[in-house]
């Protein structure tokens, strides 16, 4: 069981830095930086009353209880504190007020592997991980062949993990954490990245885990996946919780509110010199190359993106994921079809076109979440609802009613039908 | 069900809660000291024989340029082994400090993806160190056997004297982690102080040339806590007079940066996640 009682989590955010317009002020302020610096660096950590102005509230006066059993979501928009109420729920971030208890063996995985070596081999490795999720030597040693077995690994636990595919270390780094048996299980949806099968192991092993009377909180971007596995949804809104309840409620009050009222062709990022890549802008075009964001079932849909390398950087890969009332209907990343992903990307200025087949998308608003980031591995830039668009069945209305908005199914596929007398 | 109940509050924990945690993180203890141990010589050549070869170089540049060339004295004994019981207890010291200022960098990741007790994170890379500790030994027993030293009953003081050494490692171990997770600048400070406190330590020159040099800094020398661990080394080793006065007061100075460490650490742990 959970209880949290007005909790509420500040962060220091830069103070404005003043310029220098002399020399001689240039050199004072250089003379004088260490001192700054120093107070700088302290007050990452100290709060005094006096600068509201430079604080930021990540949680504030957030108060939940979960029971026993109770499988509950919490989701948010980027920067909503969804991340920030794990980290507390973790006990890696302190709270500024307020407290939380919760009772019962607790486990949190923020990420699965944490901590594993690639030196070490997968044996060294599962002991250190699984000491490191908080289980005692003895446990690992008791479901040390399960854990080997759940990974299908064998072969390789005694090779350095270095040596390993991103897929074997994912594989059993995600095996320890499966075995963890505690009462209560705080997630981050990192658990969700990776392949589709191991996304599916995944989730079934929280079903289980949520079947097993269980408390679960799951932190989440993917809607679908919290409408799934939770009965109740909390959403939080700039470090406060807006709504509490049964999850189909709350996900859908939260994706009402986060519609905008139009669609939105195209859209541009502001550039950060600090990312070493980063998409700064795309398109929703048509078959002759104009934006457009109001489609036929039959027409071609092209997504153009333009993305900035600042510095080299081995095997990052594009994505994009097409929702369609809040749900992924599918995505796509730019390695898909590599085995490889090693290909080195030199500074400089990129465009990716990508044609959507059609007919595929059936008549409905469709939002596009773009992605940068090295597979298995970071995400670099995530975002959400960058393009929205329609599509509409105008040419062929009512002829193909398979296709129309009403009748059962989610996407349009032309099905090649033959017969014989 | 268990009856566990974690309570998370703003402001740090008692000490009683932390030493019962430590107990139940005791296994992580032990499995990241081990790794600190296997990775360190992997993929090298010479590899444990690392430990052996760093202080026997230093013991041969040291007994040539201030054995031979600067003639400082070294207590009556052949300034080699003179030189080797202190250059390996003082090497152990060293690369303790360098490995805490790096054990933030190799630890960060865990910092920020799950909770364990901070405090161990210091005392791992020195406890790891203790092993090539341990493998340097035998230079010392070599060195002995050549030169044909007896150390008499005294030896039976050795591991009181390696607990202060070890004590005295983590002690600056402690305050270095807790610095360099918030105040980078450490990166920079620990190359040149480490060259500081070896001379500041009776490691190439005998603790008694502070007798008779500075006679009235002598009773205060043992504040220094380096200097009563690497002295008394030297000194159950080689069978000569022990200096209780100067071990008993760095055994005092050890304690004390050892305890303010522990809670200055403490008291800035909970921070570690958000200004690393």
């Amino acid at each position: 069981m959970i209880r949290v009682e007005n909790l509420s989590k500040q962060y220091r955010i830069g103070a404005k830095v003043e310029r220098a317009r002399t020399l001689s002020e240039a050199v004072g302020s250089f003379l004088t930086s260490p001192l700054r610096n120093l107070r700088r660096l302290q007050g990452l950590t100290s709060f005094r009353e006096d600068d509201e102005e430079n604080v930021l509230w990540a949680l504030k006066d957030i108060s939940f209880e979960v029971n026993q059993g109770e499988v509950v979501g919490i989701i948010g928009r980027n920067g909503a504190g969804k991340s920030t109420l794990l980290k507390v729920l973790s006990r890696i971030t302190p709270p500024s007020h307020g407290r939380v208890s919760i009772g019962g063996r607790v486990s949190s995985l923020l990420e699965v592997g944490t901590g594993f070596h690639p030196e070490l081999s997968g044996r060294e490795n599962i002991y250190l991980n699984g000491t490191i999720l908080g289980m005692r030597k003895a446990e690992v040693d008791r479901k040390f062949d399960e854990i080997v077995d759940f990974s299908g690994v064998e072969k390789f636990i005694d090779t350095p993990v270095k040596r390993y595919s991103s897929g074997m270390s994912v594989r059993l780094a995600f095996s320890v954490a499966a075995h963890l048996e505690p009462e209560v299980l705080i997630v981050d949806e990192v658990l969700a990245v990776g392949d589709m099968a191991f996304q599916k192991k995944c989730l079934g092993k929280m079903e289980t885990v949520a079947g097993e009377g269980r408390t679960v909180v799951i932190v989440s971007h993917q809607l679908d996946m919290v409408r799934n596995l939770c009965k109740r949804t909390i959403l939080l809104e700039d470090g406060k919780k807006m709504l509490d309840g049964a999850s189909a409620d709350v996900i859908d009050s939260y994706l009402n509110s986060a519609i905008p009222e139009g669609v939105k062709p195209l859209f541009e990022v502001e550039e950060d010199s600090e990312m070493d890549i980063q998409i700064v802008a795309g398109r929703v075009l048509d078959a002759e190359g104009n934006l457009c964001a109001n489609f036929d079932i039959y027409d071609k849909i092209t997504l153009e993106i333009d993305y900035h390398v600042r510095s080299k950087i081995i095997g990052p890969t594009l994505g994009f994921e097409v929702y369609s009332g809040g749900v992924v209907l599918f995505a796509s990343f730019q390695s898909d079809e590599q085995s490889n992903n090693s290909h080195q990307y030199d500074p400089g200025s990129y465009r990716c076109r990508m044609r959507i087949p059609s007919p595929l998308l059936k008549p409905g608003r469709y939002y596009l979440v773009f992605s940068i980031g090295v597979p298995r591995r970071m995400s670099l830039q995530r975002i959400e609802q960058a393009l929205i668009f329609d599509v509409e069945m105008i040419t062929k209305a009512g002829a193909y009613l398979s296709y129309s908005a009403d009748r059962p199914g989610t996407i349009a596929v032309p099905i090649v039908w033959e017969q014989w007398p | 069900m268990s009856t566990q109940t974690t309570v998370i509050e703003a402001g740090s924990k008692s000490t009683s809660a932390v030493m019962r945690e430590v107990w139940a993180y005791r296994d992580l203890f032990m499995f990241l000291t081990l790794r600190d141990i296997k990775v360190i010589y992997k993929q090298t050549v010479l590899g444990f024989l690392w430990a052996f070869i760093q202080p026997f170089f230093s013991v041969v540049v040291f007994t040539f340029v201030f054995g031979h060339m600067a003639k400082v004295p070294s207590d009556g004994q052949p300034y080699a082994i003179f030189s080797i019981v202190a250059v390996v207890p003082w090497t152990f010291i060293s690369s303790s400090i360098s490995a805490s200022g790096q054990s933030l960098v190799s630890n960060l990741n865990m910092i920020s993806k799950v909770y364990f007790p901070r405090i161990i994170i210091p005392f791992v890379p020195v406890t790891a160190k203790m092993v090539d500790f341990g493998i340097s030994l035998i230079l010392i027993v070599a060195g002995m056997l050549y030169f044909g030293i007896n150390p008499g009953w005294s030896i039976l003081y050795l591991p009181i004297m390696i607990l202060l050494m070890y004590l005295t490692a983590a002690a600056f171990g402690v305050w270095i982690t807790a610095f360099a997770i918030q105040y980078r600048d450490v990166k920079f400070i620990i190359g040149f102080l480490v060259h500081l406190l070896m001379y500041a330590a009776p490691v190439v020159w005998p603790a008694s040339l502070v007798k008779e040099t500075y006679p009235v800094l002598w009773p205060w020398y043992g504040l220094y806590p380096i200097a009563g661990a690497i002295d008394g080394i030297r000194s159950v080793l080689l069978g000569s007079t022990i200096n209780w006065d100067l071990i008993g007061l760095s055994a005092l100075s050890t304690s004390l940066l050892l305890t303010s460490g522990i809670m200055y650490f403490m008291k800035r742990e909970r921070y570690f996640a958000d200004v690393a």
